[in-house]
């Protein structure tokens, strides 16, 4: 058994993290399909706007935030054996804050006041990195139910990675915080609140005691929902511990994205949260950087016009002349990808040292789009490599 | 369209990862190599811009970096300190430190209030006419619709007040196309072409603000004209008597051309997707598609920098003076 199966095949949960544009998505997707080849019983994607392509070909055109189950007869039609159910869900976050709403409100007075508070989307959409709180609720909430057997999760893409960890206690944070106390006192005694008297007479003439009040409104309103907000953060955030759960980071071995994936793994670490692989994904052929290749086009430099000639004689219809600029070409921009090559074993030593299971997917010419590439991905994956 | 260069204003901004920063940094470069007193302001303190200056680190004091060329990183408290100093004209401003805390706490969930901060900060500086051109390392496309469209979410939002008052002057100059700019900087890759002409679809609409340029940054060069892909297409023919002249690596030689240029093909297919959504977009956005090419350097820094300004220089067909070598040393 590979070292990807024997992961999914341990765990209930798993979250694919790291930096936007380094193709969690996909690997996510990849994942739930190695799975669903290896394993009875039923596997969700909860994924985050994926490329509309891929979207496509997972048959999650019109989804939702109910999960929809990935059509057998898609899977045979590509060529794919599967013994399980792949089931996809994609996280709407504006339609997963009404429902949250709906869920935690004491009763329809104050839901429907706060759903009909001019602040509220734009609040909403801002606060708390309301984003990542909303992908682990929505996960606590599928895993809650006990439908699937294992629950794979693209999580959003977010500028520092870690907030996704946190989200769930600074949800709770925010609840205890001085700000909401502040906010939601009534107005006449906050006005004499000794303290805060001097700032409350500049952010009224900065801000407008109308837009305090407005958002005053708008807080002693969600107030009244901290008790099932509170509960649920603490629920999440025990979740994100479990050992039924692991991490999984995605990178690319490009600069930024590796430096986020080391912090990351770093961050895992340091919260006693489990890493279960680390992902390379678009990892150059190694041989690109191998000692043949370089004493070949060093070789080639060097070359003499016999060489060109020798050449020119075994091909249709070329000139010396071309030939001699082809193979000068050849030699002269090997270096280049040598040297992207060659960076980029470095810096896959680098990340090897955090995580105990490497994982690479080669670079691809052109995006993954249908279940078929999909699969393929995951054979990849399925090729344990030696670390190191 | 007015030159990018003569604008008041330039936010750039693009996915992460794209090298906005280093961008940013280099039309800086070539705005002040072309005699422009510039500014370059990181927004997000995450430190990318003082490593591309090749600095050690930058505040909300800017600083000179090289001839023409100051820099700055945001700070919304300093930002605030300002403001109170300048507008609301609050003398002692060691009484403002408990104050801007407190102010903080609201800015975080008050929509906009943070993001008003730091803008109102540029725009001022453009008010003050105190640089030629102010160059923006913006959020990134996913939040930069939040941050250019602050001032537009207050005058919405908030009745009366002396923020209220001010968005107006904010939105005059952040609305006029011909002083405020924003540069799109994406690489020739699926998911930023894709979010970057999303953006640029929505941007005027949901922040008032112009489009200005598409910078593909990291764009792989051309390696064989049509004749020369001839002889590349049929080279497997010769592949033994290559192989017997230079080694056994002769294969991989030309493994790595063959990929380098289908790379290279795919990332053009994408930046023609981007041109015709442009083209097709309700009104049409005829913004110029510049390229940056790929580097290949080992490092990012100041000599990657001015490698990029000089690109660009070339691209928008700018004279600038010679690099920082000539002016340092």
């Amino acid at each position: 058994m590979s070292e990807l199966d024997n992961l999914l095949a341990s765990r209930e949960m798993i979250l694919v993290a790291g930096s936007g544009g380094v193709g969690k998505t996909t690997i996510a997707a990849a994942m739930g399909i190695a799975a669903a080849q290896r394993q009875k019983g039923k596997i969700l994607v909860l994924t985050v706007d994926p490329a509309k392509r891929l979207a496509t070909a997972l048959g999650l055109d019109e989804v939702g935030n109910s999960p929809v189950r990935i059509e057998p007869a898609i899977f045979k039609a590509a060529g794919v054996t599967v013994r399980g159910e792949l089931w996809v869900a994609m996280l709407d976050t504006k339609a997963g804050w009404d429902e949250l709403i709906r869920q935690h409100a004491p009763d329809a007075e104050v839901r429907e006041a706060v759903l009909a508070n001019p602040l509220y989307q734009n609040i909403t959409s801002r606060f708390v990195h309301s984003h990542d709180y909303l992908a682990m609720e929505q996960l606590h909430d599928l895993h809650a139910t006990g439908d699937f057997d294992l629950v794979i999760v693209d999580t959003p893409p977010s500028r520092n990675a870690l907030s996704i960890l946190d989200a769930p206690s600074r949800m709770i944070d925010f609840f205890g915080s001085r700000l909401l106390r502040w906010l939601t006192v009534p107005y006449r005694s906050r006005l004499f609140t000794v303290a805060s008297k001097p700032f409350y007479q500049i952010a009224d003439r900065v801000l407008g005691s109308r837009f305090l009040q407005d958002i005053a409104d708008f807080f002693v309103l969600f107030q009244a929902m901290e008790k099932g907000f509170v509960k649920r953060a603490r629920a999440v955030e025990a979740l994100l511990g479990d050992a039924q759960t692991a991490f999984v980071v995605v990178t690319t071995l490009e600069t930024a994205p590796s430096h986020e994936a080391k912090f990351l793994a770093q961050a895992l670490l340091n919260r006693g949260m489990t890493l279960g692989a680390m992902v390379v994904n678009r990892v150059l052929p190694a041989r690109l950087a191998g000692n043949d290749a370089i004493a070949s086009a060093n070789a080639l430099l060097a070359a003499g016009p016999e060489l060109v000639d020798a050449v020119a004689e075994q091909l249709d219809d070329v000139s010396p002349k071309t030939v001699a600029a082809v193979l000068a070409q050849l030699a002269e921009r090997f270096d280049d990808v040598a040297l992207v090559a060659s960076r980029e074993t470095e810096r896959r030593g680098e990340l090897a040292t955090f995580a105990t299971t490497m994982l690479d997917a080669p670079w691809l010419t052109g995006d993954i789009h249908d279940i078929a590439g999909l699969g393929e991905l995951a054979e990849h994956l399925r090729v344990d490599s030696v670390n190191g | 369209m007015t030159s990018l260069l003569d604008l008041d204003l330039l936010w750039v901004t693009g996915k992460g990862g794209v090298g906005k920063t280093s961008i940013a940094a280099a039309i800086a470069e070539v705005a002040a190599r072309s005699g422009r007193s510039t500014l370059v302001c990181e927004m997000d303190a995450k430190g990318a811009l003082a490593s591309a200056l090749g600095v050690d680190e930058l505040d909300f004091t800017p600083v000179e970096v090289a001839p023409n060329l100051h820099a700055m990183s945001m700070s919304t408290e300093d930002a605030l300190r300002e403001y109170l100093r300048l507008f609301v004209r609050i003398p002692f401003i060691g009484r403002i430190g408990p104050l801007a805390k407190t102010f903080d706490f609201v800015a975080d969930a008050a929509p906009g209030v943070k993001e008003i901060l730091s803008v109102g900060k540029l725009c001022f500086e453009v008010r003050e006419k105190n640089y030629d051109l102010i160059v923006v390392d913006a959020e990134s496309t996913g939040h930069i619709v939040s941050q250019i469209g602050a001032p537009k979410v207050i005058a919405d939002l908030v009745q009366v007040g002396l923020v209220r008052e001010q968005t107006q002057w904010m939105l005059d100059i952040l609305n006029d196309v011909n002083r405020t700019g924003v540069a799109v900087v994406t690489t020739p890759e699926e998911m930023p072409v894709t979010e970057s002409s999303e953006l640029l679809r929505r941007l005027t609409s949901e922040t008032g603000a112009h489009p200005a340029v598409v910078i593909a940054n990291r764009v792989l060069p051309v390696l064989f004209d049509r004749r020369e892909q001839a002889v590349v297409d049929q080279l497997d023919a010769a592949l033994p008597t290559l192989i017997d002249a230079v080694g056994p690596g002769a294969s991989v030689v030309l493994e790595a051309a063959r990929f380098t240029d289908a790379r290279r093909r795919t990332g053009a297919q994408h930046l023609g997707r981007m041109r015709s959504e442009l083209d097709a977009a309700d009104p049409p956005l005829n913004i110029p598609i510049i390229t940056v090419p790929e580097l290949f350097a080992r490092n990012g820094g100041r000599r990657v920098v001015s490698l990029i300004a000089d690109g660009l220089a070339d691209e928008l067909d700018i004279e600038i003076s010679s690099g920082q070598r000539a002016n340092g040393e």
